[in-house]
């Protein structure tokens, strides 16, 4: 009986053995095959970390690129504010203000409620970069501008301080500075009397970088924020606004942004 | 009686002017002269100091256009660049006194300086790290709007 | 023959005083301005959400009264009511001056007031604001070859088509003016093309209004009465357009309510907004549009001596309610981002404005009423705009009555 026992149990043991291979194999060619399924001839680590390659000097921005910005809202917590402090360390946006209505913001996060369910959820909003921008239009010297791979920007050596452009975004994207400031970043030049917004961290983009913001949010594990070319139909961003549904916001405007939402 | 008096007047008018176009003419003006302190004496300029002197805002001004409107870097002439070469050695800026680089020309010739409303004038200047820029005084509690609604 | 006199020694003394009254308030909007200028917005109530304040208030109502003010020239010469005529000079001087001081409010109220040039020489065609860097001083330029062609006899054949090119532009202009506000297509509370035919029509009601108090005004200041018939032609007319007015704000509100479903806004603004209510139902139907009607077509009250000035001062007020709860209050109700959400966020979305005017903005804004003022005061006391009416000849000739 012992024998039969001992015998039943190599048996056993070795059946188990086979087993563990035959699983341990399907898996391994499982892993192989799903990685070379997901990605042919690239890496994960790759896919998720691909950022703009920086500009050659001397080169001018061109069309051929559209930046774009992709924000999962499902992965974005109501309290989180990462983004915007990111952006505000960046811009150098760090004056103390009397009135708070009057402070600068170029990235804010927003809570949404669906009124008749309760139903809520946080996003962060700034400007959309539109490819039609009713700022651009309206700004009486041209001051408010799109760059020609899609950026949206103030040139403020040309503003005036009218507001306009501030009437017209349907985003209130824009923010006026109100006093002087002395504490400016010498990458990001801002001051008194003209209107500002977020320009995608633009002198980081023509560095290779992707924004402040986005950095920020995939290296604390969020991974809420995409940023990269909508142009190129390889890029993360033009893969997964291809593969999945993504929203606009008041995309009734048909201004076609440049940043898309999903889970609103 | 008139007569004296207008003779009075030239004697006193001529009294104050003549000494002050002599100085002016001898070119000690009342207004202190720019103190031009180069502190990186042993790098060179992207142009000759005439034609730097001469042509420096044409030079700027064609500058920023190519930079920010159509996004093209890396060009010899950067304000960032000049600033962190001429910013003074004591106050680290090129503004402040007038024996700043910047600010000591353009006090003499009284023609404003309109770039530091916006350009950071001190240099290699690392902005303050701010803990985020939301207002505190935000009370987040239900908005006005779903109050209404 | 009634010949009025403008050269007494009474009306001497009269200007000097009157020059030094609207000097000192110019002085203390030159001076707010200045403060602005210098110590940046942050001294105003203006805020990242309602960014026009009063200044432009006060500056939307100069331009278009300014327009509308022409419109008595242009009754005159494009119409050719033969009782407008003599009073064209003084009307397109007030254009001129009104037009001017609503300008120089506008840029003193700017973030770099002190980058003018950079606005006339950089221009943006799609833009309202960039179209009126043309028709503004295009008007300058008709109004002031119009105002030659009056006034110099051998030139008066040419006043017709000048006349009627003044007309054309004007009309052009006050559209520009509503479409400022017409093409912000975000914005629940200007996104409608009704604006523009609603700015012409509020300028034709707003300029006749100005028109006749400084008129009023002046024959006072001259020991004379306004003519009966002038006065009962102007106040039928000046009727006319406030029941015009009041039309297009109805169909204002209706065409928000029931084409655009702006119920919420709407809500705000007609219901519990709080001062713009109030504004809306007290200052411009009520005193600006109700009692102005009144004093005007109820016919006891209208013969009585004054009634028709205080109606055209009434207007006026109604006219700056109005516009302070256009301006202020379209800005001040949050912008809907997400249709049919509860919003909030740290920069105030979903929450209504509460703006309150600083001194600054105030004293900038009464400074341009004060502008127009002295360059009309000084206008009429160098140059006759005294609209010489000979009564006794119109009647004689039959003309009274085209």
């Amino acid at each position: 009986m012992n024998e039969q026992t001992q015998m039943d149990k190599a048996g056993a043991d070795k059946a188990d053995a086979a087993r563990r291979k035959f699983v341990g194999a399907v898996a391994a060619a499982g892993a192989v095959g799903g990685v070379a399924a997901l990605a042919p001839g690239l890496h994960l680590i790759q896919v998720s970390q691909a950022t703009p390659t920086p500009r050659a000097a001397g080169e001018a921005a061109s069309n051929k690129v559209r930046w774009g910005m992709l924000i999962d809202t499902s992965k974005c917590d109501s309290g989180c504010t990462d983004c915007v402090k990111a952006c505000a360390t960046e811009n150098g946006i760090n004056e103390t203000v009397k009135d708070a209505r009057q402070a600068s913001q170029w990235i804010r996060k927003i809570d949404i409620k669906e009124p008749k369910t309760d139903h809520t959820h946080s996003l962060p909003m700034m400007c959309q970069h539109c490819a039609e921008p009713p700022c651009v239009d309206v700004c009486p010297t041209g001051a408010s501008m799109k760059r020609a791979d899609g950026i949206v920007l103030v040139d403020r050596h040309t503003c005036i301080g009218c507001r306009y452009c501030m009437m017209a975004c349907p985003y209130k994207a824009r923010s006026f500075v109100h006093e002087a400031l002395t504490e400016q970043n010498p990458e990001v030049p801002r001051g008194i009397g003209c209107v500002e917004s977020c320009n995608f961290c633009v002198t980081r983009v023509d560095k290779g970088m992707e924004p402040a913001c986005v950095e920020t949010c995939t290296k604390a594990g969020h991974n809420a924020m995409l940023f990269g070319d909508l142009n190129d139909p390889n890029s993360e961003i033009s893969r997964r606004i291809a593969q999945q549904a993504t929203t606009q916001v008041r995309a009734d405007l048909k201004l076609n942004l440049g940043v898309r939402y999903q889970g609103i | 009686m008139l007569y004296a008096v207008r003779l009075a007047l030239i004697t006193l008018a001529t009294a104050i002017a003549l000494p002050a176009s002599l100085s002016y003419a001898a070119g000690e003006g009342r207004t202190p002269k720019p103190v031009i302190k180069i502190e990186n004496a042993d790098t060179k300029c992207v142009a000759p100091p005439e034609e730097m002197r001469r042509n420096h805002m044409e030079m700027l001004k064609h500058q920023r256009d190519e930079t920010l409107r159509e996004g093209i870097r890396g060009e010899p002439v950067s304000l960032n660049r000049c600033i962190n070469c001429h910013a003074s050695k004591q106050t680290g800026s090129v503004l402040g006194s007038n024996e700043n680089f910047c600010q000591t020309c353009h006090a003499y010739v009284a023609v404003k300086l309109d770039c530091w409303d916006c350009h950071q004038p001190k240099a290699n200047y690392k902005a303050r790290v701010t803990n985020g820029a939301a207002p505190a005084s935000h009370d987040k509690a239900a908005s006005t709007m779903g109050a209404m609604k | 023959m009634m010949n009025i006199i403008q050269d007494s020694r009474k009306e001497e003394r009269l200007f000097y005083v009157l020059l030094a009254l609207g000097g000192l308030v110019t002085a203390l909007g030159g001076a707010a301005a200045l403060y602005m200028e210098h110590a940046g917005h942050v001294v105003t109530g203006m805020t990242n959400q309602v960014v026009w304040g009063v200044p432009h208030v006060f500056a939307i109502f100069l331009i278009i009264a300014a327009s509308g003010v022409l419109n008595v020239a242009s009754i005159g010469s494009v119409f050719g009511k033969k009782l407008y005529k003599p009073r064209a000079p003084l009307s397109g001087l007030l254009c001129l001056t009104m037009l001017a001081s609503g300008l120089a409010i506008i840029m003193l109220d700017l973030g770099r007031a002190d980058r003018l040039i950079v606005a006339m020489t950089h221009f943006n065609p799609t833009s309202v604001f960039g179209w009126n860097v043309i028709l503004y001083p295009g008007m300058f330029g008709i109004v002031g070859v119009y105002l030659w062609t009056l006034m110099e006899k051998k030139m008066n054949p040419w006043s017709k088509p000048v006349g009627f090119a003044a007309f054309l532009w004007r009309l052009a202009l006050t559209t520009g003016t509503g479409s400022i506000f017409g093409f912000l297509v975000a914005r629940q509370a200007y996104h409608s093309a009704v604006l523009a035919p609603m700015f012409i029509i509020m300028s034709f009601a707003w300029g006749l209004a100005v028109f006749m108090i400084v008129q009023k005004t002046m024959y006072a200041w001259n020991g004379v009465s306004v003519p009966d018939l002038v006065r009962s032609r102007m106040k039928n007319l000046l009727g006319t357009f406030i029941a015009a007015v009041l039309y297009f704000v109805i169909v204002y509100h209706l065409t928000n309510l029931y084409f655009a479903k702006q119920t919420a806004f709407e809500q705000f603004i007609l219901i519990n907004g709080g001062i713009f209510p109030l504004l809306f139902w007290g200052g411009y139907l009520f005193i600006g549009t109700l009692l102005p009607l009144f004093l005007i077509y109820h016919p006891a009250i209208a013969a009585i001596k004054g009634s028709v000035f205080v109606a055209a001062a009434l207007v006026i007020v109604g006219a700056f309610c109005q516009l302070y709860v256009f301006i202020i209050g379209g800005q001040a109700f949050p912008l809907e981002i997400f249709p049919g959400m509860t919003v909030s966020s740290t920069f105030y979305d979903g929450q209504i404005e509460h703006y309150v005017p600083s001194l600054p903005e105030m004293l900038l804004g009464i400074g341009g009423i004060g502008l127009a003022f002295v360059m009309t005061v000084i206008g009429v006391r160098v140059l006759h705009f005294m609209p010489q009416d000979d009564l006794a000849k119109l009647q004689a000739g039959g003309h009274v009555l085209d």
